[in-house]
Formats: C-alpha cells, structure tokens, sequence
C-alpha cells in the first residue's frame, strides 16, 4: 500500500502567541511550530497500516523552522520518504495548503499515484476550511474525516475507515481508493523515537526536496483583526489557599443545592 | 563526612556493551559470584524478569540479547541499592544497567505514554512537563529576593546556581527554590541563575535508557557552560539528579567545574548559618536519603547536621536509613511509569517509603531531591496519611528556621 | 430563495442536533439582521418528519435520497452543491461537528466561495458578515469579513443557546430532488456501540472532569474521591482518555458525550473548544488551572487560580466536613 502523509507545522500553543503591529497576523519572530497533532497521528496510522500490509510510506511538508528534525524523526520512526516543499511562505489557512499540496502531489515526481492520503483532521489554522476536504476536491479523490482506524483485506480496491460520531459511537464505512482520510487519532498513540536514532538516521538518510509552485494564491478570506480573546465573561476568581478556596466552593455549592 | 564514604571512582565513558570486556570495569563482572545480593536488595527485585545478577549470568553466557526484549529493567528506578550491596564493588548502576537499558529502551514494543510525553517534552521545551521554556524564570517573580540571571550581568559570579525543572516550573519545587533564595541571600552567597537558557540536565533520560536525549541535553549544557566560561566560579544545584549528572557524567564532555549539591554546600556553610536558625520549629522531623546524594555519593550526615541545628527538631530515622533507604520509586525515568507500575499492580515504592515515615511517628518528612515532595506528598494523599505527615525539603525547613 | 440565509439542519440516528438549533438561533439574527429569510436545509432518507422541528426558519427545503440515510459528508454536500447552485442563498452555516465537519469546507470549494471556519459568532456589519473565528486552541480569534457575497460558514456548538433556536411553529416544507451518484465511494457499513456498562455520565448530577494538569493517572484518585463525596462521577478530556487513564466512555467533548450536569468541576483541563463543546450547559462551571489564561475560564463561573492536585484534596475535606 502507499501511503502519502501530509504533515504541517502549526504554532505551538504552550508558547504565548502574540500578534503583529498590523493586527491581523501573528507576530511570527518567537513563533515555535510543532507539527500539527492530529497530523502526528496521521503517521501513525500510516505506519501501522505499513506493518500490516506493507508499501511505502512518504511524509509530504511545506518548509518551516524545525521540519527538518521532524522529518527526519518521521523516517527514524519508518516512513520510507520525507518530502520538504521548499520556497513556501507561511502560509494560514486550510485553502492555500491544500492548493499547495495538490500543486506538489501532482507535479513532483513519484508522489501519485498513492492509495491513501492520510493526514490530520484539521489544524488550528484552518480558517478558511479544513485542508483534507479541500484536498480531496482537487484531486477529485472520496474522503473521510474523524478517522480512528483504517483497516484493508489484502491489496484491495477499498479500505474501512472508522469514524466517530458523538457519544462515544463509532462507524465503519467502505472507502474506494485512492481516498484522502482526515485522521482524528491513530489506532495507539504515535510512537516514540528513540533520539540517537533520529541521530542515526540524520546520518543515513536524506530528505528530498520539491519546489513549491508558483502562485499558489491565498484564501479568499479577508482578516479584519486577530486578537487575543478578552474574556467578555470571565469566571469570577477565588483566591485563597486550597482550604480557602474549598470553603468558599462549599458555599457556592450549598447556594445552588448542590450539597 | 562526605566524599570519603562514596561508591565512586571514575566510570569509564566510551564503554559500550560490545567492548564491555576490554575494559577493567567491564571485566569486574566476570568475578561476580551470583550471590543474588543486588536482586534481594532491589526495590523492585521481586517482579523483574532479569534482576542484575541474572543480568550478569545471561552477559557471561552471551545470551543477553534476551534481556533486550523485555521490559524488566522499566521496573530499574537506578536507586544504586544493588551497586552499594555488591560485595564485588561491581558499578552495575552506574555502567552495565544504564548500558542494558539502552537496548531495552531501543527494542520497546510501545514506551508507556506517560514516559514518553516526558522524554518528547525534555527534548523539545527542556523540562519534563511540557512547560514553556521562556517561562523558566517565571518563579523569580515570587520571591522576595532578586535572582540575578548571569547570562544579564556584567560580572562574573561565585556561584552558578543551577535551578533544574522541578524547582523552577512544579508549585510544591518553587518552595524549594523561594526557600534556598532566602538562605543564599542570608548567607551573602554571590550567585546567579541561567534563567531561561537552562534546561534539565538530563540524568533521567540516561537512566531510563533514552541516551540519545541524554546526550541532546548534556551537548546543550555544556555548550552553556562553555558560553559562560569565567563567569561563575563553581555550579550549585538543588537537584540532586542534575548534581549526578555533573559529577560523573558531564566529565567526559570536558567538563571540570566545581559542582555542588545544596545540602552538602549548605552544610560547609553550618556555621555562618547556625545563628540564622533563630526560629524554634517543634517538629518531629525524619529524613529519607535520596538515592544520588546517599548511596552514590555519600552524603548521609550532612543534611542530618543541617536538620539537627534547626531549633527544635527532633530527628528520627526510618527502619530503613542511610545506605538502606528505600528508593522514592523516581529515578531511571520512574517519576514517569507510575501509571505503568499501577497497571501492572506493583507497590508504588513511594507509598512503601511514606508508610516508614508515619511508623516513625514523624510529622515531617524531609527531602533533598525536588523529586520526592510530589513523590511522597501524593504518596500520603493516597494512604490518607496527609493529615498526619507534611512532606517539606530541608531547605524548605532551614529557610522557616530563618527569621524574615 | 435567494439571498436567504441557510442552516443545514444535522441530525443523527432520529433526532435533530443540538448545534441545529444553536444554528437556527444564530441564523434567525442574522437573517433578521440582513432583512432576508431564514432556511432550513434537511438532507436525509425518511426523515422528512424532522422538518417539523425547524421552526424558527421561514421555510425548509427538505431532500430525501437513499445516499443520505447516514451522514457521509461526501453526499451531504453534493446534495447541498446542487442546492446553493440552482438557488443562490447569501450565506450557509453548517455546524463543526464529528457528523458534519467536512461539510462545509467540501461545498465552499466545490461552490468556488469562500468559507470561514472555527465561528463562534456572526454578526451583521454594514450589510456584511463578520464572523469570530477561533485559533489555535482558543488562544487567537480572528475578525473576518465575507462581504456580499456567498459563503459557508463553519460554526463552532455553542454559538448561540439552543432555547432560542427550538419554535413551536410549523414551518412549510418545500420537497427539493437532487441526483446523488449510484454507486457512491464512500460508503456506510455499520455503527460500533459504545461498550456497556460503565457509568454513564450524561446521568450524573455532578462530574469531576479531570484534564493534562492532572499531571498521571495515580492523581485520579483525588477526583474520584471528590466525585464520590460530591456523589458524582470522574469524567475527563480528550487527551486524559488517550492517555489511558479513563475509558473512552467518561469523554466529555467532541468526540465524547454531551453532558449537562448541576454541578461541573474542571480540573486541570485548559478548555479547548472541542471540551467546551461538551460541558458548556452545565448549570454550574467550577474551573481549577494554573494557567490564567485558560479558555475554560471564560466558560466557566467560578475560577481557581490553583494546581487541581492541592484544590481537589481540600474541597473533598470541606465538603466531608460540611456533610458532617
């Protein structure tokens, strides 16, 4: 089977983020990127599907701050191939990163045709929509999204993907491929890698490269500002220390009948 | 005191389990006798597949490839119990298990997720919680006393005090921190913090196996250090892994600092602060050795003098003291498989060590290894001892003794 | 009609959603807001019945086609292409739910208009829409415009409260056909139950949710501690149940269960929408965090500026001791 895994880094939320002088972007100088969570499992999912059924499979990412060492842990991990497509500004959006990712799909060399084309659910910055749908539109492919597990009976035509619904329900569906599937989380959790075989494998093992092509446009979305939320209705505080504190919710709590 | 009773001679760096035999260290183990001292000793002895001296038989017979494919040594929290008790001075801690660990680590079917978000939170944001690495220095801001940053100043300092993870990000790790602050400052100590640029020293990842980020870590420190060369005269620190770490590990790597674990470096200044302890604490205090800084290294009586010249203490000691205290149960990544060990249905050796405390009829337990406070703390939750114990770092203690 | 606003009226396995209303409440103020009518879009197979829950627009356009018995999001939106092509309308909200997530972005691009993701609020602005969108966990919202023309709005649950959106009324059906392809590429097989026999928390008076800032599963004993003084139940957040420390049967959230306690008590959870989505209507909201800025804070009425694990022990002994 093989399998492309699109990968994006977004901004990684345990730093504060701040936002530029203009008001509409994000101040991107102490900006760190982590690789998109969902993304992370996508992998995953693709790696166990590897172990099961064999085939290849490429790890697809626009450049930025830190993919290299992620990439390189994504073949430590055992993706056969890392793909970085280079010349790419930061890019906010699920629209332009489809667009980009179709535009490099189709015209870098031995990436189509793949069975599956696995990434992450969404992404935080999918503002003007998520990547996977737009994705599957443009290369006119069926898709998926909430995936929790992708299973195939030998070297078919179709998979079964299984989504979730609310209430803890789950459900299978027949997928033809070649699909692209938004994955919500891999089967396990994505594995570890051990660092000094990331280290081994930065010495044995290549990333490729393919340019990113030329006018991939924006999304049509016009950003007026972006801010960081006021709480307009903030939770009323307690302080104290913790005896304090469970006091004062004790009291609460015998206002509202609850005790 | 000290020093003189230590375990240690130099562990030689470039031993690999390949040329284990080459070197002296290595060739010890072929004198091992399998008297099964270390397997009794050890904490966790009962439940491991390969305890060490199983371990020393499969590697003499050239059958330790087995070994690799279990999980047994998850179960090693490298608390140097079988390393004190070996009648061979055979450095199994030290030398073979953190060799064997690394194989096993390597041949995990799955890293249990608990660990794991600690090894990936190490390697990207430098502490094991996942916290914002710009924020390190953000306990400065809760103490009455200025903490100069070193990398901010235009002299060079005494001491390099190095803060650790724990002590900078965790709530109960901050006491420690504010505490040892107050004393510093009492103390006229000339010292300086690396604020933001520190990150953990990364003792656990090597003692759980994960080299490779141990070695991430140690390139970034030193390269740290180096920057700074000049700076400071001797590093101090609180952390009693990190302390480890600097003494036996960093060496290899050039460096030649002095390094310090507080208590052993409050303890030289016993004296100048003797007056400070103007405040009579009425507590029944007993003191649980941490592993690095007891059996490793030796320093049983030192933070026992440090107690006792507190007014008021009364110092008791558990069954189970000095070179045959019970090991927290987090050290060698075990802070991290609590989870792990539950599942499995093992005695958290923290709760083991917690009920020895109340036995003593103590109504402190006192600590050296920021470890242990949310170790033993939630160990008295979960036994419902809270009530009757309070967990608190002897600097804590020493810093209350101290008149504001 | 067109120029009017539309909501894809969700439902599930019999029963229209409560995002549906949430989006019929939104999309009434600004239908009214624009002076234009308010559609509901019911896509579905034998579920034309449904229609009479969606009072509160003017009209529904109601679609019956085998490909729709189950939502897959790839019929979902052919039918509504087809739909917004014939009839133009100003603007459609689909609610951002694990049933119709893709929704929305698979139209806005098969339609070539644009969308705006992640609202958690529309408003009119000089005969225009903004929309808030929520970024990164909650951390950035973003003011977008979508000018005159057409779009798909993406709207978060929670957006506005569902009461407003229920209506006693009516409202006239309009029967619509679409073709759907006969032999669709995805294609529904069969629901996985929940495994039984685990507390069912959508019961519970009162729940202790647990969150990351719990720091390990072995401090899952203060929750259920507190839960069993308060009488309640230990329920948790996403990455909790990943993790392993509860079954996927205590998941409050998006992918878990909707819960609308008396009493709920987030502990360690940071409030990313995707939890809010799940506990939002409780009656009562206890949020403890170390984090100031923690979004369940502006969800919650009560906050505690704290670590769970020194909260959590001492509100059990005081409410052991005011039980006496």
């Amino acid at each position: 089977m093989n399998i492309l895994v699109l990968l994006r880094m977004i901004p990684d939320v345990v730093e504060e983020l701040e936002i530029s002088n203009d008001g509409k972007t994000l101040d991107r100088e102490f900006l760190r990127l982590i690789p998109n969570e969902t993304d992370d499992h996508a992998l995953e999912e693709a790696l166990l599907l590897k172990e099961r059924h064999g085939g290849k499979v490429t790890v697809v990412a626009p450049d930025a701050p830190e993919l290299d060492d992620v990439l390189f842990a994504c073949l430590a991990k055992g993706a056969d191939r890392a793909v970085k497509i280079s010349g790419v500004e930061p890019v906010m959006g699920g629209r332009a990163a489809a667009r980009l990712m179709a535009q490099v799909l189709t015209t870098a060399p031995g990436l189509l045709p793949a069975d599956l084309i696995l990434t992450g659910v969404q992404s935080t910055e999918d503002l003007d929509g998520l990547m996977a749908p737009i994705l599957s539109h443009l290369l006119q492919l069926p898709y998926v999204d909430n995936v929790t597990q992708v299973t195939a009976d030998g070297p078919g035509k179709t998979v079964t993907a299984v989504k979730e619904f609310p209430s803890a329900v789950r459900a299978e569906f027949d997928v033809q491929l070649p699909a692209v599937l938004g994955i919500q989380a891999a089967e396990k959790p994505p594995r570890y890698v051990p660092v000094a075989k990331v280290r081994a494998v930065m010495k044995s093992q290549h990333l490729e490269s393919a340019a990113a092509p030329a006018g991939v446009e924006a999304g049509q979305l016009e950003i007026l500002q972006m801010a960081k939320p006021e709480p307009a209705e903030h939770a009323e505080m307690l302080a104290g220390d913790p005896a304090q504190v469970a006091g004062k919710i004790c009291e609460i709590l015998a206002a509202r009948g609850v005790l | 005191m000290g020093t003189e009773t230590t375990l240690v001679s130099e562990a030689p760096c470039e031993i690999t389990l390949e040329n284990f035999l080459e070197f002296p260290e290595g060739r010890k183990v072929l004198s091992c006798i399998q008297c099964g001292l270390c397997a009794g000793t050890c904490p966790y002895g009962d439940v491991m597949d390969y305890p060490p001296r199983r371990i020393i038989a499969m590697l003499r017979a050239g059958m330790l490839e087995k070994v690799f494919h279990s999980e047994s040594l998850l179960n090693c929290v490298a608390c140097y119990a079988c390393m004190a008790k070996c009648p061979r001075d055979i450095r199994l801690t030290e030398v073979l298990l953190p060799l064997v660990k690394e194989e096993i680590f390597v041949h995990l079917p799955e890293v249990p997720p608990e660990l794991q978000k600690a090894l990936q939170n190490t390697l990207r944001y430098g502490n094991p919680m996942g916290e914002s690495p710009r924020k390190r220095v953000a306990w400065t801001k809760t103490t009455d006393v200025p903490i100069p940053i070193l990398g901010e100043m235009s002299r060079p300092v005494d001491v390099l005090w190095f803060v650790e993870c724990y002590t900078s990000y965790h709530p109960r790790g901050q006491d420690n921190s504010r505490a040892l602050a107050k004393i510093f400052n009492g103390l006229g100590i000339d010292f300086a913090i690396l604020g933001n640029e520190e990150k953990c020293a990364g003792e656990c990842a090597r003692l759980v196996g994960e080299a490779g980020l141990f070695g991430t870590l140690q390139d970034y420190t030193m390269t740290l250090f180096r920057r700074y060369e000049g700076r400071f005269n001797r590093i101090v620190t609180s952390g009693a892994h990190a302390y480890d770490a600097f003494r036996y590990q960093y060496p290899a790597l050039g460096f030649d600092y002095q390094v310090d674990h507080t208590m052993p470096f409050l303890f030289q200044h016993l004296e100048q602060l003797k007056p400070m302890l103007s405040r009579k604490l009425n507590y029944r205090v007993t003191y649980h050795d941490a592993c690095c800084l007891g059996r490793h290294n030796g320093f049983y009586e030192e933070p026992r003098a440090l107690l006792t010249a507190i007014p008021g203490v009364k110092l008791v000691e558990m069954t189970h003291n000095r070179i045959n205290s019970i090991c927290c149960g987090g050290g060698g990544g075990g802070m991290w498989l609590d989870t792990y060990y539950k599942a499995k249905g093992y005695e958290r050796l923290s709760e083991r060590r917690v009920k020895e405390a109340v036995a003593t009829g103590a109504d402190v337990l006192a600590i050296s290894c920021p470890y242990e406070v949310s170790r033993f703390e939630d160990a008295a939750k979960v036994l419902g001892y809270d009530n009757k114990l309070v967990v608190r770092d002897i600097s804590e203690l020493l810093a209350e003794a101290m008149q504001s | 009609m067109s120029g009017s606003i539309w909501v894809l009226a969700e439902h599930w396995r019999g029963q229209l959603s409560e995002s549906t209303y949430e989006l019929l409440a939104l999309g009434r103020e600004i239908a009214d807001g624009l002076g234009v009518e308010l559609q509901a879009v019911l896509l579905g197979h034998g579920a034309a019945d449904l229609a009479k829950g969606l009072g509160k627009a003017n009209s529904v356009l109601s679609v019956d086609h085998s490909s729709l018995c189950e939502p897959v999001p790839e019929a979902c939106a052919a039918a509504l292409v087809q739909l917004i092509k014939e009839r133009r309308p100003r603007s459609v909200l689909v609610p951002l739910t694990n049933i119709s997530m893709g929704v929305g972005t698979l139209v806005s691009t098969a339609v070539k208009v644009p969308a705006a993701n992640f609202c958690r609020d529309v408003r009119v602005v000089d005969g225009g829409l903004q929309a808030t969108c929520v970024l990164y966990g909650g951390k950035i919202e973003a003011t977008v415009t979508m000018g005159a023309e057409c779009s798909i709005l993406g709207i978060w649950p929670g957006a506005r409260a569902a009461e407003n959106g229920r209506s006693d009324v009516v409202p006239p059906v309009e029967p619509v056909t679409v073709s759907l392809p006969e032999a669709p590429r995805v294609r529904f097989k069969r629901y996985i139950e929940p495994e039984a026999g685990d507390v069912d928390i959508t019961q519970q008076d009162t729940l202790v949710a647990v969150g990351r800032g719990m720091q390990g599963q072995a401090n899952l004993a203060l929750a259920e501690e507190l839960a069993e003084v308060l009488g309640g139940a230990v329920c948790g957040s996403r990455p909790v149940i990943d993790q392993g420390w509860l079954p996927l049967s205590r998941q409050v959230g998006k992918s878990g269960v909707s819960v609308k306690p008396k009493l709920y008590l987030a502990a360690g959870i940071s409030g990313a929408p995707e939890h809010v989505e799940g506990m939002k209507n409780a009656a009562l909201i206890i949020a403890v965090n170390t984090d100031p800025r923690a979004p369940i804070f502006n969800v919650a009425h009560y906050g505690i500026l704290a670590d769970a694990l020194e909260v959590l022990p001492a509100l059990t002994e005081a409410v052991r001791g005011k039980k006496g």
